[in-house]
């Protein structure tokens, strides 16, 4: 059981750097704070033996949170950035749904009958995720899939202040759009 | 593969190292030519040393109201991921850990670069540098996916994520003759993720250096230097992924890797010197309207290839 040792100590790194989300004074910091706690938790799953789901979950979550720390910065702090700022609002309430929340998992782990192990783990666990993706969940995931696309499209076009009539002019005939950043193709 | 003895762990950044210091001796040699005259070998192995002694006894340059946790994490992260990357590249047929997901490891290390760029961009708190961090940030999104198709690509033909079974998938034909725009566009991601020219922008003389423009010492010797390994890193592992990796007639499989990749390493060097800065504007609009739309084709028809072949 040595792999028992990691597991404890990603376990604990996890949750302190989740709590640090809540304790740092900075956006930046909390944002990669947040992303420690998900390279965290990562570990735990690579000690699982998924190895694919585990190193996606590292390149996901990276990708994520540098994007998420843009738009944090953007929204949640001052202009000039580096001022203190504070994660809390609600602070009493959230505390005590965070805590309660957290009771109640924990209180279920160990109350819970889990049922004992049925089959064993596949030879290759990237190669079984990858048959139920695309096989028995395909549906699954083609819906989500679109779902995840369409709502990309739809936040977009209610984002954006410019349509096709402010690019290409009222009658749609110029040659070139008026954009405000030129691009590399020399549309 | 054989099974990997414990000490190829020390080995391994020996051998990255010495690798970088060549690929910088090159680049000095370059510079002098382009300057016009040739470099004598002294001064190829000196300039280089020189600076690093230099940075080494450098003082620290301190800003008011630094970030130093993210700045110095951004700093040192950049050297570990690209040695962290290189734990599954084969030097002619042996890995340090020939991981099942090799691959995905590799391009996993490899977008850190995004988070450790930002925060040596952010840490100093100074404008010029800050903007260099969200350069980097967008030449990521321009550059990642087209880089994750040419990925896929290879280990679609090959069948397998391990980094050593695509080396062994192209015993016969190399991937790069029926894959060469994956080859091409995984090369130009990878000096785009070390921030090489013609993508270096985020360090670009228009902002007195961007992301690295606050960083003096040890500090910015251990951010260039990780700079430069990621993209010897970056730059080998199109060896194995699309160049047949050690497989080569006479020679044996260590030295076959080491000469492609010193081929391919060189050939970028080159050709950096070749091409003007590109903007972000730019690269973004080409690399999501021309690239990714190129490289998805050729996944596409190694796909089709691979299924009825």
């Amino acid at each position: 059981m040595l792999s028992a040792v990691p597991a404890w100590v990603f376990g604990a790194l996890a949750l302190v750097s989740g709590a640090l989300v809540f304790r740092l004074d900075s956006m930046a910091k909390v944002t990669f704070a947040l992303l420690a706690s998900f390279l965290f938790v990562a570990g735990e799953v690579l000690l699982l033996g998924l190895g694919y789901l585990g190193v996606v979950l590292v390149l996901m979550m990276v990708m994520e949170m540098v994007i998420m720390v843009v738009f944090m910065i953007m929204y949640m702090m001052n202009p000039a950035g580096l001022m203190p700022m504070a994660m809390f609002h609600n602070t009493r309430g959230s505390a005590a749904i965070a805590g309660g929340i957290f009771i109640a998992l924990t209180v279920g782990i160990f109350l819970v009958d889990w049922p004992a192990r049925a089959g064993r783990p596949p030879a290759d666990s990237t190669l079984a995720l990858g048959e139920s993706l695309m096989g028995g969940q395909m549906l699954t995931m083609m819906t989500l899939g679109l779902a995840l696309f369409a709502t990309i499209v739809a936040s977009v076009v209610l984002a954006t202040h410019r349509g096709r009539y402010d690019r290409f002019g009222d009658d749609l005939r110029a040659d070139h759009p008026d954009d405000p950043i030129p691009g590399g193709v020399g549309r | 593969m054989t099974e990997v003895p414990l000490w190829s762990l020390a080995v391994l950044p020996a051998v990255l190292g010495a690798a970088t210091i060549v690929a910088i001796a090159f680049d000095v040699a370059l510079s002098a030519r382009a300057g016009g005259r040739a470099a004598s070998l002294t001064e190829v192995v000196v300039v280089p040393l020189r600076e690093a002694v230099r940075l080494l006894v450098g003082q620290r340059r301190v800003t008011t109201a630094a970030d130093r946790v993210l700045w110095r994490t951004g700093v040192v992260t950049v050297p570990v991921i690209a040695l962290l990357a290189a734990l599954v590249l084969p030097l002619g047929g042996v890995a340090v850990a020939d991981l099942g997901v090799g691959v995905v490891w590799f391009n996993a290390m490899e977008i850190l670069a995004w988070a450790a760029v930002w925060m040596a961009g952010w840490g100093p708190n100074s404008v010029l540098s800050l903007v260099g961090g969200y350069r980097f940030v967008a030449q990521g999104l321009a550059y990642e996916l087209p880089h994750m198709f040419a990925l896929i690509s290879a280990a679609t033909a090959a069948g397998t994520l391990r980094v050593g079974g695509i080396v062994e998938a192209q015993s016969g034909v190399w991937f790069v003759v029926w894959m060469p725009v994956a080859f091409v566009v995984y090369l130009l991601s990878a000096v785009a993720m070390a921030f090489r020219g013609p993508f270096d922008a985020p360090t670009g003389r228009d902002l007195a250096g961007g992301a690295v423009e606050e960083l003096s010492g040890v500090d910015r010797l251990v951010f260039q230097g990780g700079r430069w390994l990621l993209l010897v890193v970056a730059v080998a592992m199109s060896v194995p992924l699309f160049l047949g990796g050690g497989h080569g007639p006479l020679l044996p499989p260590w030295l076959w890797t080491v000469l492609k990749t010193a081929a391919v390493l060189a050939a970028v060097l080159w050709l950096r010197r070749k091409f003007p800065t590109v903007r972000m504007d730019r690269f973004a609009e080409i690399a999501w309207v021309v690239l990714i739309p190129l490289t998805i084709l050729q996944a596409l028809a190694v796909g089709v290839l691979v299924l009825t072949w």
